[in-house]
């Protein structure tokens, strides 16, 4: 979001420096040409490390296959069977079908948001773009799939049968609202938990130029880091639960 | 004095709209704090709402996320 205008100003009027949301501008890997859609940008290969740091752990982790496993088995184990059973508590036995999708989510998104956290590095779920394509993904998946397993029954997702008649159809405009919101706040949350953790830590960081405040706010930075590592496990969980919850909808959507 | 009318209201429309993070806050602290007393009552039973629980600190915590947005979209958008 932030932009070129973003640069002027600050250093010609020798107050502090803030430019807290300059670590989000996409930049041009070799040279400073246009952005394309196939320019390899540091968004691209930030997005390829995840996917690498993903197929090292899950691929090259358990190659081993032994029984009793080693440490990068055991983690990919657990994150395995973490996310089977939430899948299976949400939207019990017929949802597992769907599993390999949610891992999916789940797994790039606790990558990105982690390998985001480096210093010096790019956090690609900061930008709308990256998490929308995920968020509309999931809303256009749930359903059309709604629809296939339920045919025109799916649309009783909105007609709340157990109201008194006269409040359902305007029970059921809101129902159509909050449901085509949804894939809006579902990408808007992650984007903007991420860019708004990232945007406060480098505020701090130009405080630390002060050096009457400066160990102040190197302390400050530490603790909202600790809090960051917090946000992305957190918010990977809660995109990855939600998308289970609007796939409960969409295999009953009878309430 | 620089600047003119239109860049004053972006800037206080972006500081009203840190209000929306604040009430946000509220919300969070509800659903957090109301899970916790459920939870002292009925230990047993606070494990298998954990989830439950974040869906609703989720809920509370995107509106607060929406006004954070409409800053943004103030101050670099508009």
């Amino acid at each position: 979001m932030a932009t070129e205008t973003a640069y002027d100003g600050a250093e010609e009027t020798g107050g502090l420096v803030f430019h807290p949301l300059d670590q989000f501008i996409v930049k041009p890997l070799f040279g400073d040409g246009p952005v394309h859609w196939y320019t390899p940008t540091n968004v691209t290969l930030w997005l390829a490390i995840a996917v690498l740091c993903i197929a090292a752990l899950f691929i090259w982790g358990t190659r081993s296959r032994s029984t009793i496993p080693g440490r990068g088995q055991s983690i990919a184990e657990l994150m395995y069977g973490f996310t089977h059973k939430m899948v299976e508590d949400i939207t019990g036995k017929e949802g597992l079908k769907y599993f390999p999708y949610i891992m999916t989510l789940f797994m790039f998104i606790l990558f990105a948001n982690y390998l985001g956290l480096i210093p010096m590095s790019f956090s690609t779920t900061s930008h709308i773009a990256a998490t929308a394509v995920l968020g509309f993904g999931v809303f256009f998946a749930v359903t059309i799939l709604g629809f296939v397993l339920n045919g025109p029954s799916f649309l009783k997702l909105f007609w709340m049968s157990e109201a008194p008649l006269f409040l359902r159809p305007i029970i059921a405009v809101i129902e159509i609202i909050s449901y085509f919101v949804r894939p809006v706040s579902h990408s808007v949350r992650l984007a903007g938990n991420i860019t708004a953790g990232h945007a406060v830590i480098k505020v701090f960081a130009a405080f630390a130029a002060l050096a009457a405040v400066s160990p102040l706010s190197v302390l400050a930075i530490t603790a909202i880091y600790g809090l960051e590592i917090l946000v992305c496990g957190i918010q990977a969980y809660v995109f990855t639960i939600l998308t289970c919850v609007y796939l409960k909808d969409a295999l009953h959507p009878a309430h | 004095m620089e600047g003119d009318i239109a860049n004053m209201g972006q800037f206080l429309g972006a500081g009203l709209a840190g209000v929306g993070t604040g009430l946000a806050a509220l919300g969070v602290g509800n659903v957090a704090g109301n899970y916790l007393a459920g939870a002292l009552r009925n230990p047993s039973a606070a494990a298998s709402q954990t989830a439950t629980l974040f869906i609703g600190l989720a809920f509370a915590e995107a509106l607060g996320i929406f006004s954070f947005l409409i800053a943004l979209l103030l101050m670099f958008a508009v």
